[in-house]
């Protein structure tokens, strides 16, 4: 599925200057692929442009389906597969049914996140990852930009503007999974 | 070190204009024609006088509606005032910096305190005949026909240490003692706030921290204790556990919808250039959160009474949801309180954007005084109450005079403390 990639690295050793380089390089219209850094980088998502997360329509989505599916199950079960009379109540007490259903749009919501977040994050167990460096897990930010991409641009053209913008290593990387 | 906050006027002060102040007495105006419309109409007989057998046995007069109408807005206005000075001890407590800009408009609803003290006091020894049933000396007479064991038996909370069904000296000691640490915490942070206006420094706000703490202990105790006495005490055999932090929840949720209200009226109006969307977001958060909170326990303290069906808990439901006068305010109360709020707020955008919040505030601001007439008018009036011109003029007037005295307060300090330490690191808030 996954053809040959061929990626230029810049290496970077500070998250300020990362944050100015995010700028740069995007201002001289290189496409970056993405950025790997060893620790959460205040503001990165939105120097890289990237959308607001789409999360939350999922848990509501998914809290939706749970708070439904509580009300059916407890109407079905109380009213009509075994109706039982609870405190001389009707079968189908509404008030008593709230608390379940609201377990259950929680329930639901948190594990629609949690799996819509690892699918689209392609965490799923048997992924092979990319890595691009092994320092990104130590102590260096690692700016990975595509060539097929950018194949507008010369590659040396972006080695240049990486190396200006405060790279201290410029690297090839290349995957041929 | 560079303060960006240095480029806005941290002088500012709020001026109260004459046409400010000439609209909310219009407010007023049209409040006090309501109250008088209302008193002729409930004087003329507008009640339904006839079938006046309240519990005590006494006949229904027209101005025991007008008594619990006081007591109503005496309890919820004195309650948004608290929670001004409520939240901003949280904010000193909680080391709290994104709120700095806007701390001394919470501070400003406390100056309405002095007031509502005299008038819950005053109105107490005027009407409390009229509200409360345990007032009656014949319930704790073991010889009358009206003896009540359970209320005798609740009797030492009001009376001691005078005799039963005297003179209530400990619910009275208990309200002036609660008023008093009110208006003397706020009259603190109110020093605490001008001596670091002019002196600048952190060790004004390490002080009013303390303070804040001492409060926050205080206001713990004070505030589910009140709601006893001030609200639950008129259905004075009925109890419930929760009930301290349920009126606390209703309380807490109007007065950061005031809080709220404001910053958003002193932004158009052109202060506070600093607080901007993402400021108004967290407001817009707490509001979001806490109406759920009240809902939460609104519906912890039904969904008991109703499972459990103990007839001494469930005739307070008895009492509003079979009732002609009540029944449909019950759903009134949930959807305003709970389901527009929670449906309008939800999304993000409308958390920053100021037209949903001055809606959603303005609909739970009236929203949970009608909370508080649920609380109180069934006990009070029974089906002689119910929502006309004298609740509306009432509740106008009393809001009225609360802007009047707040903003008033408001006008006389600094709207910014400039020498806040946490200014500039609420000036880069950002979510």
């Amino acid at each position: 599925m996954e053809r040959d990639t061929h990626f230029v690295l810049g290496v970077y050793e500070d998250e300020d200057v990362l944050m100015n380089a995010v700028k740069q390089v995007r201002t001289s219209g290189v496409k970056i692929h993405e950025v790997y850094s060893p620790y959460p980088v205040h503001g990165l998502e939105h120097a890289l442009g990237y959308k607001r997360s789409r999360l939350p329509i999922a848990a509501f989505l998914f809290g939706m389906l749970g708070t439904s599916l509580a009300l059916t199950m407890q109407f079905y079960m109380m009213k009509f597969d075994w109706p039982m009379i609870i405190g001389g109540k009707d079968f189908a007490a509404f008030p008593d049914f709230i608390p379940v259903s609201f377990e259950m749009t929680v329930l639901l919501a948190a594990f629609g996140m949690v799996g819509v977040f690892m699918v689209s994050s392609n965490l799923k167990p048997w992924a092979q990852p990319r890595i691009f460096d092994l320092r990104i897990t130590d102590d260096k930010h690692v700016m990975a930009i595509d060539l097929a991409v950018n194949s507008g641009m010369g590659e040396e053209k972006i080695k240049e503007i990486l190396a200006s913008s405060g790279a201290t290593e410029v690297n090839n990387k290349s995957f041929d999974e | 070190m560079a303060h960006e906050v240095q480029n806005f006027n941290l002088d500012q002060k709020f001026d109260f204009t004459a046409g400010i102040k000439k609209s909310i007495m219009t407010v007023l105006l049209i409040g006090a024609a309501l109250l008088v419309v209302g008193i002729v109409l409930a004087m003329m007989g507008g009640g339904h006088a006839e079938e006046g057998a309240e519990a005590g046995g006494h006949a229904f007069h027209w101005y025991q509606r007008l008594f619990a109408n006081i007591w109503i807005n005496n309890v919820y206005f004195t309650g948004i005032a608290i929670v001004g000075v409520f939240f901003f001890a949280i904010q000193y407590a909680a080391q709290a910096g994104w709120s700095a800009p806007i701390t001394r408009v919470m501070l400003a609803f406390g100056n309405w305190l002095p007031i509502a003290a005299i008038l819950m006091i005053a109105s107490f020894f005027v009407m409390g005949h009229d509200l409360f049933h345990w007032w009656h000396a014949e319930l704790f007479d073991k010889a009358s026909s009206e003896y009540d064991a359970i209320i005798d038996g609740k009797g030492a909370f009001f009376y001691w240490p005078m005799e039963k069904g005297t003179f209530p000296v400990f619910y009275i000691a208990r309200m002036i003692i609660f008023f008093g640490f009110w208006v003397f915490f706020f009259t603190k942070f109110k020093k605490i706030a001008a001596a670091e206006d002019q002196l600048g420094g952190t060790s004004h706000w390490f002080k009013m921290r303390s303070w804040s703490a001492y409060f926050l202990v205080f206001f713990a105790v004070s505030s589910s204790i009140s709601a006893w006495d001030w609200v639950m005490s008129i259905d004075t055999h009925w109890f419930s556990t929760l009930f301290g932090w349920y009126v606390f929840s209703s309380w807490f949720v109007a007065g950061l919808s005031a809080i709220t209200l404001t910053v958003i009226f002193l932004k158009g109006k052109g202060y506070l250039e600093m607080v901007n969307e993402n400021h108004v977001h967290d407001l817009g958060k707490f509001v979001f959160g806490f109406s759920i909170f009240w809902t939460y326990l609104w519906f912890s303290q039904f969904l008991l009474i109703y499972y459990a069906n103990i007839p001494e808990e469930s005739v307070y439901f008895i009492e509003r949801l079979k009732s002609d006068v009540y029944g449909g305010f019950i759903f009134v109360n949930i959807g305003m309180n709970f389901v527009l709020p929670f449906l309008v707020l939800m999304t993000r955008d409308a958390k920053r954007h100021g037209i949903f919040l001055k809606l959603v505030c303005t609909l739970l601001i009236v929203g949970h005084w009608v909370d508080f007439f649920l609380m109180v008018q069934p006990g009070t009036l029974g089906h002689n109450g119910g929502i006309g011109f004298m609740e509306i003029g009432t509740f106008l007037v009393y809001g009225s005079a609360v802007a009047l005295v707040v903003l008033g307060g408001l006008a006389k300090g600094n709207l910014i403390p400039k020498n806040h330490p946490m200014l500039e690191e609420s000036y880069h808030h950002h979510i």
